[in-house]
């Protein structure tokens, strides 16, 4: 369980600190070059950040406590599967998720 | 191309921002979900919603909360993923930057993937537009996005509350990103900055305070930028 003022504290900081970077540069620098080793970094922050943050929950997820899961590993397979095939967010979400619950269902 | 009126512009927006929804419904009713599974009321979530908009973001400052990481680390890590923020906010300066500082504040708030997306393009195609013009697009953009964002936020988080916990909810997160990243990976420079990371939030995991995650996303990062540098050198750079 999450505290609650904890959450309201990220809540509130994320939520500053998101509107600031985007208020950063067409507010502040409104008409300065950005150098362009620091784009060419940014542009990479989303397919860094975001696999980092997957690679280990699919590898050893908390729910089995830190077990490898053949079942959440296929799912996890099927979505990059999908995801590569058709590249359509949504096709992938529903293609893991079906393949999560097939598993679960013939494990359980 | 007969001059157009800033209210054509809006609908215009508002055209090419409505078939985002269709994503958008389910994401953001997956985040009210997952939000009520860790125990956020439903105003709590909508509150994230309204605060952040931005889906991968408030995706993972609630996985990073739900796994007791400290609240520093999940500040820092949701902010890096929102980084690119800051990034459509440079794109967007040229085209914006002239117009009254109290539009572009209100404006800032609206940079989504969604009408930085279509404002790059549609202003591309359309040097003549005035500032008036361009503003009334971008909010048109905006104008079918967030108003759903809002809402499912809402009807995840309540219907969330009435869903079993033997649904196993848990890998909901990991499969969304994992769907989400896909066609981000545009080129090979792109490949590596992500394959960089995974390996290197692997290798990284036992550090404390979740911050391998951190420490693998810079990792990636510097990778990216450099395999792209090479690109270029190499004339091999789409």
């Amino acid at each position: 369980m999450i505290e609650t003022s904890t959450l309201w504290l990220v809540i509130v900081a994320v939520g500053l600190g998101s509107y600031l970077m985007r208020f950063l540069f067409i507010g502040l620098i409104a008409d300065r070059e950005l150098p362009a080793w620091l784009l060419r970094h940014l542009r990479y922050t989303g397919v860094a950040v975001l696999p980092a943050l997957v690679a280990p929950l699919v590898l050893w997820p908390p729910a089995t406590d830190g077990q490898f899961d053949p079942v959440r590993m296929t799912a996890a397979c099927v979505t990059v599967g999908v995801g590569y095939l058709t590249r359509n967010v949504l096709l992938s979400i529903l293609a893991g998720g079906v393949s999560f619950y097939v598993g679960l269902g013939l494990v359980g | 191309m007969q001059r157009q009126t800033p209210k054509s512009a809006f609908w215009q927006g508002f055209g090419d921002g409505a078939p985002f929804i269709l994503v958008l419904i389910p994401f953001s009713t997956l985040f009210g979900v997952v939000a009520a599974e860790a125990g956020l009321s439903v105003l709590e979530a909508l509150t994230f919603s309204m605060a952040v908009l931005a889906g991968a973001a408030q995706f993972t400052a609630l996985q990073l909360l739900t796994e007791g990481a400290p609240t520093l680390i999940a500040i820092a890590t949701a902010l890096a993923v929102n980084l690119r923020m800051a990034m459509y906010s440079a794109a967007l300066t040229p085209l914006l930057g002239s117009a009254p500082l109290w539009q572009r504040a209100i404006a800032s708030y609206f940079i989504v993937d969604q009408t930085y997306a279509c404002s790059v393009v549609k202003f591309e195609d359309n040097p003549d537009w005035t500032m008036t013009h361009k503003l009334a697009y971008f909010f048109g953009v905006a104008a079918p996005v967030v108003p759903f964002w809002y809402g499912c936020t809402m009807l995840g988080a309540w219907a969330g509350t009435a869903i079993p916990d033997s649904l196993a909810l848990d890998f909901a997160i990991p499969i969304t990103f994992l769907a989400i990243i896909m066609p981000m990976l545009r080129t090979f420079a792109h490949v590596a900055a992500a394959g960089v990371a995974i390996v290197a939030s692997l290798i990284f995991a036992g550090l404390p305070f979740s911050m391998g995650i951190l420490v693998a996303g810079f990792l990636g990062m510097i990778t990216g930028a450099y395999v792209e540098t090479r690109m270029i050198r190499a004339g091999t750079w789409r």
